[in-house]
């Protein structure tokens, strides 16, 4: 009689499946605080049960679900797309649904609203100046003919003019650059690393004819000028944007260094 | 009381160069010896407007240049000249555009192209030099 044995899983499989599966706990530190009310911040402490995948944004929301309905906090997509899940995690501002637990190595982790953006509650912070600003770059193509008339034709583009602007356009407005920056830290007034690359944006894209108007606003003493190039923005943008590479392309170009 | 509804991170902030890499550094030690070089500057004209108090306050005030301590100063001070003039060659060709890097598709982990490796060697040569004239300096002052 022939016997048939299932195949055995193998020691290596069997190992890598335990690692994915395995429970850990770990201590989510979550700051609350509500200062419109006059309520100081304070941390609560919870005990939150993660796996290898699991994310701060997934952490958080577990304590939301079972522990204390009442956090404070802003999400929406949970894949690094809409901007709206920055916070500090241990400290720098990174996005909670693209930071895994496991990546933080410790077993403690401390959650804390973005600096440099007024406090709603808890974690969730108010964008107006990011909003204001952004919109004050004319985030947008200005040219006479730009409407789409049965006689025109769309504007071509080679790769190359494409590539002079397209890291810059991945902005999601999620602030962690303004948060990051050391001129905003202290100057309420700067327009921010958000803002100033999105003006570059818009200056580097061939089919835009409105450089002056924009050139304009960004050349003013809380504009680029307050950019010291310490590069904490683009240290923290998780999309690739690079903040700091845009505010000096736009610099060298108000200067005359850059076509 | 605004500083707290605005959450802003204030000086204490800026001046934190524990995050965000060396870059971060470079910039807060561009401030401090700029300032340092500021205070220096204030310091040097008062001590050599010391001659028109006659040879006497003059004699004075280089005596104080020939001591441990004005050794110190001035070894610093020559630390801070070279720092601040390298970095700021640095930041001045950043400022313009220069030696930033290229645009282009950004790719998985997202590296910043601004925070390139040209970038990291000029800080760190800054520094470099900076000690290495500090460490001439202090070989000259303090040798006989
Ligand atoms: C060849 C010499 C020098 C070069 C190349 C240089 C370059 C620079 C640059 C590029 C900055 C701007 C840094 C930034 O944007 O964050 C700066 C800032 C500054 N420099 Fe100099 N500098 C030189 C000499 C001096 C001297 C002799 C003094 C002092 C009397 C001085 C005092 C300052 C101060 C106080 C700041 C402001 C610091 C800040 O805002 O971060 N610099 N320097
Ligand atoms: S530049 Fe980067 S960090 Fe800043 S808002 Fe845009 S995506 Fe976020
Ligand atoms: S939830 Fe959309 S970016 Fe994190």
């Amino acid at each position: 009689m022939a016997v048939v044995t299932a195949p055995k899983p193998s020691e290596e499989l069997i190992s890598i499946d335990k690692t994915l599966d395995q429970l850990n706990t770990i201590t989510l530190r979550i700051a609350r605080s509500n200062p419109a009310e006059g309520h100081e911040t304070t941390y609560s402490e919870f005990k939150v049960p993660v796996k290898k995948w699991t994310t701060v944004l997934e952490a958080i929301l577990y304590v939301k679900q079972n522990l204390d309905h009442a956090v404070a906090v802003r999400y929406s997509c949970r894949q690094a797309s809409c901007g709206s899940c920055g916070m500090k995690i241990n400290g720098k501002p990174s996005l909670a649904c693209y930071t895994k637990v496991s990546e933080l190595h410790s077993n403690v982790i401390t959650v804390e609203p973005m600096n440099n953006f007024p406090i709603i509650r808890d974690l969730a912070v108010d964008f107006k100046q990011l909003i204001s600003n952004h919109k004050k770059m004319k985030p947008f193509i200005i040219r006479e003919d730009s409407e789409v008339t049965p006689e025109s034709k769309e504007f071509i583009q080679t790769p190359q003019d494409v590539e002079k602007y397209l890291q810059f356009s991945y902005c999601i407005k999620c602030g962690l650059c303004n948060a990051a920056c050391p001129t905003m830290a202290t100057d309420t007034s700067f327009i921010g690393p958000q803002g100033l690359a999105q003006a570059y944006r818009y200056v580097a894209d061939n089919r835009d004819k409105g450089k002056e108007d924009r050139l304009k606003i960004v050349d003013d003493s809380h504009g680029i000028w307050r950019c010291h190039f310490a590069g904490s923005c683009s240290h923290v943008c998780p999309k690739g944007v690079d903040p700091a590479m845009a505010i000096q392309l736009l610099r060298g170009y108000l200067l005359g260094f850059q076509k | 009381m605004a500083e707290r509804l605005s959450n802003r991170e204030g000086i204490k902030g800026m001046a934190n160069p524990t995050r965000y890499g060396i870059e971060r550094v470079a910039y807060w030690l561009q401030r401090l010896t700029g300032l340092g070089l500021l205070a220096y500057l204030i310091g040097h004209i008062f001590e050599t407007s010391t001659i028109v108090h006659g040879k006497v306050a003059w004699d004075k005030m280089l005596e104080f240049t020939q001591t441990p301590q004005g050794h110190i100063i001035l070894t610093l001070v020559i630390g801070m000249c070279v720092f601040h003039t390298a970095n700021g060659i640095r930041v001045m060709l950043g400022h313009g555009g220069i030696g930033v890097g290229k645009p282009g598709q950004p790719e998985y982990p997202y590296k910043a192209a601004s925070l390139n490796y040209k970038q990291r060697l000029c800080i760190w040569v800054s520094i470099g030099l900076a000690a290495l004239a500090m460490m001439y300096g202090a070989s000259v002052l303090f040798g006989d």
